[in-house]
This record gives structure tokens, C-alpha cells and sequence, in this order.
């Protein structure tokens, strides 16, 4: 079942002159990993806003079209009820968090629930343990590094138990290997905990090996959506300059020489198992 | 030329974040300077143009000390772009944005007026002269922060993580647009995490741990030793990931580039006798 789906979605910021996302159709099933990118300015974070609620309750201007969220429209809920099932997570986390330590700042969005006092000790403690920070509760967040910092942002809203995990852009302040370990991170309660994940990224050479699902935008619209591999490797996603890993790069570059090999590549560990399979024979 | 001799740098809160960094860059020279959140990259960098002053040691641009000159009359000579555009940009306007250091360095208005439009041209950001650059995306915010320096040609450019929040194309832009000012003898220093850019690029590298320079060298030597890219919290570039787990085949590893694979790949099944 599609936890999103939208239909011919389209939306206009107030003050605009035209839509800065339209004609978007998608589905998105429980439990898949997405990677949503597209050259800056093509309307991926506008979209990412319209799947938590924030357009069109807090922002005003102008949404067309249909967009339901588990099961839910979202042009009927206040986002407070939203934010229970979609968690957005934000690319800087000193954007995101405030408090004196980062066990407050995970508690903050389940006070403001109004929940029970047990049930918040339960989850902060759950959250603190999946995302690797159970030593770091008592720490303000300014004192954590960045890598940390986005790990607290991350516990924060997986301590709402969402349904479905929008980051944009999580790791672009880290390091490659604190990088990796968020991927990590997020591609467990992917896999453990069933949260539907989408991700937008620019590095993709560093995130396609987590994903199922590739969607790509471009001035607006959704121009390619599917496999990572046929997504990556379409002369469409070529021509718009979507920079693809260079793994499934490499394997087209040989494909013109005539070195036929398998189905494309999307991480180092595939491209060199083809490759170990041609220079073998 | 910048040199740097022997530095330590710790901050008042008692972190001491250089510990004993020594290097020269010459000029013309285009050096990316690696390593982990927290290694002292940034730290390093504002030695070059003043904003920080050794605690021991000491750093000398063109032969004169960086205690003995002001940040400001630096400045003109070292332009640095923050990593976050934010810490930068107040303006109203772009334009104004842009305008505002080349009126305090004392350009006329007439000269401010035609490299104001040179900048914009050159960062592809003409449409946004008059909006506020508050209503631009990550990306957007973070050309206009370097075509704020830019404007005001400084001998050296120096670039905390360019490439956070800039798409493929934009990137790519961003190095032909380095390539071009290092062609015009500018020094070009990035600190940078984004070891794709840099496999790209080719600069020198240096490596930082713990507030010292652990490596120095070719990106190609460098950015293919696992050790040391383990030591400085980075990953290899995909392609050299590729050639590591195809080391028992007798194959190079150390390659950077996808052009460079392919011709490596293609020799090496040439020279194999044909079955």
C-alpha cells in the first residue's frame, strides 16, 4: 500500500508567479528507502514540505491536486497531527535544535503532545539507544560535534515514531565517514523498524547503495521515478546533470568501448564484482 | 605566498586546536585541506587572512607577519567564503551584498557598479540583483557569498566547504571556475570534505588530524591510502573503492578519476591474449 501518494500535485508560494512544484504523481510504498534529488531549485524541498503539512498550513499560496499521507488528506489536518506520522529532519541541525541537553531536546516535541510522563522517559530512552547516543543525554548540543548534533535532530523525531522520515540533506555538514554512520543509522529503522525513509541528497555516490526507490525533479516536475538502476542510468537523468555515482558512470563509459557487463552498477562493491567477472574470463 | 611556521592556536575556552602546523602555499597553487569535523581546517585557514593569530608561532603573507598588518587591509589580499552563508550575508538586496565590501575598501561607485555586475554575471545570479538574499535557496546563498569576495579580486581565495548544498552542475561549475582563476596565478585554498569534488579537481592536498598536518601531497597519493584516509575520517572516491577490492587481480589502486579507470581497464583487457 502507498504510504504518499499524491496526484497532480501542484503548488505556488505566495507572491509567486508560477508553481514552484507541479503535475506531481507519485507513490510512495510503507516501508521504501527514497532518494529524491534533482538540480538545486527544482522544487524538492517545496515537496518535502507539502509531505509533512507545513505547505500548505503554514505556509500559505496556492496547493492543487491530491496528497494523502498514511491513508490521511493532508489539507485536512492540523500539523501537529501530521507531525505524529511524517518527522522532517533538517540539513543544519543548529537549525533544528535548542535545548540544554539533548535528552530535552528529544523530549520537546512529545511534551508538546501532552503525553504522559512514562511514555516520554519510554520513548527518549528508545530513541537515545537506536540512534548510538544513550551517552550523550545529558550533553548540550552545542558542545556535540556535528556529526553528533544530526544524530540528537535524528532521535528527535524518531521519538515521535513517525510513519515516514523526510531528511533533507542530513549529512552535508559531516565528514565522509560521520557520514556514512548516519546513512547506517537511517538505513536501520528503515530495515528494523519498517519507517518509510525519504532522503535528499546531492552526494549519491555515497547514499544509492541504501535506496529502493530514485525520484528525480527537475524545474518542478518529476521527470524520472523508479529503480535506483534504471533511474541512474537513463540518458534522462544524464542530460539534466544529475551527477550519478561514478560506479554506474564507469560502467557506461566501458559500455561504449564495447565491454558489455550486467545490469548497471549503483556501489563500488557492484561495479567490482562485474569487473572481476570480465577481467577473470 | 603564505607560510606557516610552527603554529599553535588554542581557543580562550582552552581547546587547543593547532598543535604545531607548519606548510607553505605559493602562489597560483590550488590546495585542498581534508580531514575530520574538529581537525583545525577552518581553524588553519583564518591564520591565512588575520582573523586569528598564532598563540606560538607565527604566519606570514608575502613576507609580512599577520600580527603586523590589520584584517582589513589582509582581507583585500585574502578573500575568505564562509561555509555557512549565513555568518556572512546581511544585505537587502544582492546587489547591495556585493557592493558593500568593494565601498568599504574605497572603490568609486563607478568601478563598484561594473564589478557588481562582473560577479553576478560570473555566478550566474544576474536575475537575483535585486532580491534579498534571505529568499534564496542553501545553494543560491552560498554563490552570493562567494561572489561577494570575488568582486573585490583578492590575490587568494579561500573556500570553507564550497560544495555543501550546490548540486552536480553547480559543482561542476565551481571547478572550472577554480581551474580559471588558478590559470590567473590566484591561489585557490578549499577546506573541504567532498573527496568526489576533490578526485575531480586534483588540487594538492593536505591532511589534518587533531590540529596537525598528517599528509601532504598529490590528491591521487593521498586520496588512495586507506590508512591515511581512515586516520582523517574520510572514504576513499568511489573509484579508487572499486580498484581496492580489485587489488588481488594485479590492478593499480591508485586511481582517482572514472577517465583514468577506463583506460586502465581497457589496457588491461588489451593486453590479455585473446581465448
Amino acid at each position: 500500500m502507498a504510504i504518499i501518494e499524491t496526484t497532480n500535485l501542484a503548488y505556488t508560494y505566495p507572491g509567486g508567479s508560477k508553481p514552484s512544484i507541479r503535475d506531481v504523481s507519485i507513490a510512495i510504498e510503507k516501508g521504501d528507502f527514497v532518494i529524491l534529488t534533482g538540480p538545486s531549485g527544482c522544487g524538492k524541498t517545496t515537496l518535502c514540505r507539502c509531505f509533512n503539512g507545513l505547505i500548505p498550513h503554514f505556509y500559505s499560496g496556492k496547493l492543487e491536486g491530491e496528497l494523502t499521507v498514511a491513508g490521511v488528506k493532508i489539507v485536512d489536518h492540523p500539523i501537529y497531527e501530521i507531525a505524529k506520522r511524517v518527522g522532517l529532519v533538517f540539513q543544519n541541525p543548529e537549525n533544528q535544535l535548542f535545548a540544554l541537553s539533548a535528552e530535552k531536546d528529544v523530549a520537546f516535541g512529545l511534551e508538546n503532545l501532552g503525553m504522559p510522563r512514562d511514555e516520554i522517559r519510554k520513548r527518549v530512552d528508545w530513541a537515545l539507544q537506536m540512534t548510538g547516543i544513550e551517552d550523550l543525554r545529558e550533553r548540550a548540543p552545542h558542545e556535540l560535534s556535528g556529526g553528533q548534533q544530526q544524530r540528537v535532530a535524528i532521535a528527535c523525531v524518531l521519538a515521535m515514531q513517525p510513519d515516514v522520515m523526510v531528511l533533507d540533506e542530513p549529512t552535508s555538514f559531516l565528514d565522509p565517514l560521520g557520514a556514512k554512520k548516519i546513512f547506517e543509522v537511517i538505513n536501520e529503522l528503515n530495515g528494523k523498524l519498517g519507517i518509510t525513509v525519504i532522503l535528499v541528497e546531492h552526494r549519491l555516490d555515497l547514499a544509492s547503495k541504501y535506496a529502493n526507490h530514485v525520484i528525480i525533479m527537475d524545474e518542478g516536475k518529476v521527470v524520472l521515478d523508479g529503480e535506483p538502476r534504471e533511474v541512474f542510468n537513463s540518458e534522462t537523468a544524464r542530460l539534466i546533470g544529475v551527477g550519478i555515482p561514478k560506479a554506474t558512470r564507469l560502467w557506461q563509459m566501458l559500455r561504449e568501448d564495447g565491454i558489455r557487463l550486467k545490469e548497471a552498477p549503483v556501489s563500488s562493491e557492484e561495479a567490482a564484482k562485474l569487473l572481476r567477472g570480465v577481467l577473470k574470463t | 605566498m603564505i607560510e606557516v611556521k610552527d603554529v599553535y592556536f588554542t581557543y580562550p575556552s582552552g581547546v587547543e586546536a593547532l598543535r604545531g602546523v607548519s606548510l607553505t602555499i605559493k602562489n597560483g597553487e590550488f590546495v585542498a585541506i581534508m580531514g575530520q569535523n574538529g581537525a583545525g581546517k577552518t581553524t588553519l585557514v583564518k591564520h591565512f587572512n588575520g582573523l586569528l593569530k598564532p598563540t606560538k608561532g607565527e604566519v606570514l603573507v608575502d613576507e609580512v607577519s599577520t600580527r603586523d598588518v590589520s584584517v582589513a587591509k589582509l582581507a583585500r589580499k585574502v578573500g575568505f567564503v564562509f561555509q555557512n552563508p549565513d555568518h556572512q550575508l546581511f544585505s537587502e538586496t544582492v546587489e547591495e551584498e556585493i557592493a558593500f565590501a568593494l565601498r568599504n575598501f574605497g572603490f568609486k561607485e563607478t568601478v563598484t557598479k561594473r564589478r557588481v555586475t562582473w560577479a553576478l554575471n560570473l555566478l550566474g545570479l544576474t536575475g537575483y540583483r535585486q532580491t534579498s538574499p534571505f529568499m534564496l535557496s542553501g545553494g543560491e546563498r552560498k554563490r552570493v557569498a562567494l561572489a561577494s569576495v570575488l568582486a573585490w579580486n583578492p590575490k587568494v581565495v579561500m573556500l570553507d566547504e564550497p560544495t555543501i548544498g550546490q548540486d552536480h552542475q553547480q559543482k561542476e561549475k565551481l571547478r572550472q571556475f577554480i581551474v580559471q582563476m588558478n590559470a590567473q596565478r590566484k591561489t585557490v585554498v578549499i577546506v573541504t570534505h567532498d573527496v568526489e569534488f576533490v578526485a575531480e579537481c586534483n588540487p594538492r592536498v593536505m591532511l589534518m588530524s587533531e590540529g596537525k598536518i598528517v599528509a601532504d601531497g598529490e590528491a591521487k597519493k593521498i586520496l588512495t591510502d586507506t590508512k591515511l584516509v581512515t586516520l582523517a575520517s574520510i572514504v576513499p572516491p568511489q573509484i579508487t573503492q572499486i580498484f581496492l577490492e580489485l587489488a588481488d587481480l594485479g590492478l593499480p589502486t591508485d586511481l582517482i578519476d572514472v577517465y583514468e579507470a577506463r583506460k586502465t581497464l581497457l589496457d588491461h583487457l588489451e593486453g590479455k591474449t585473446p581465448t
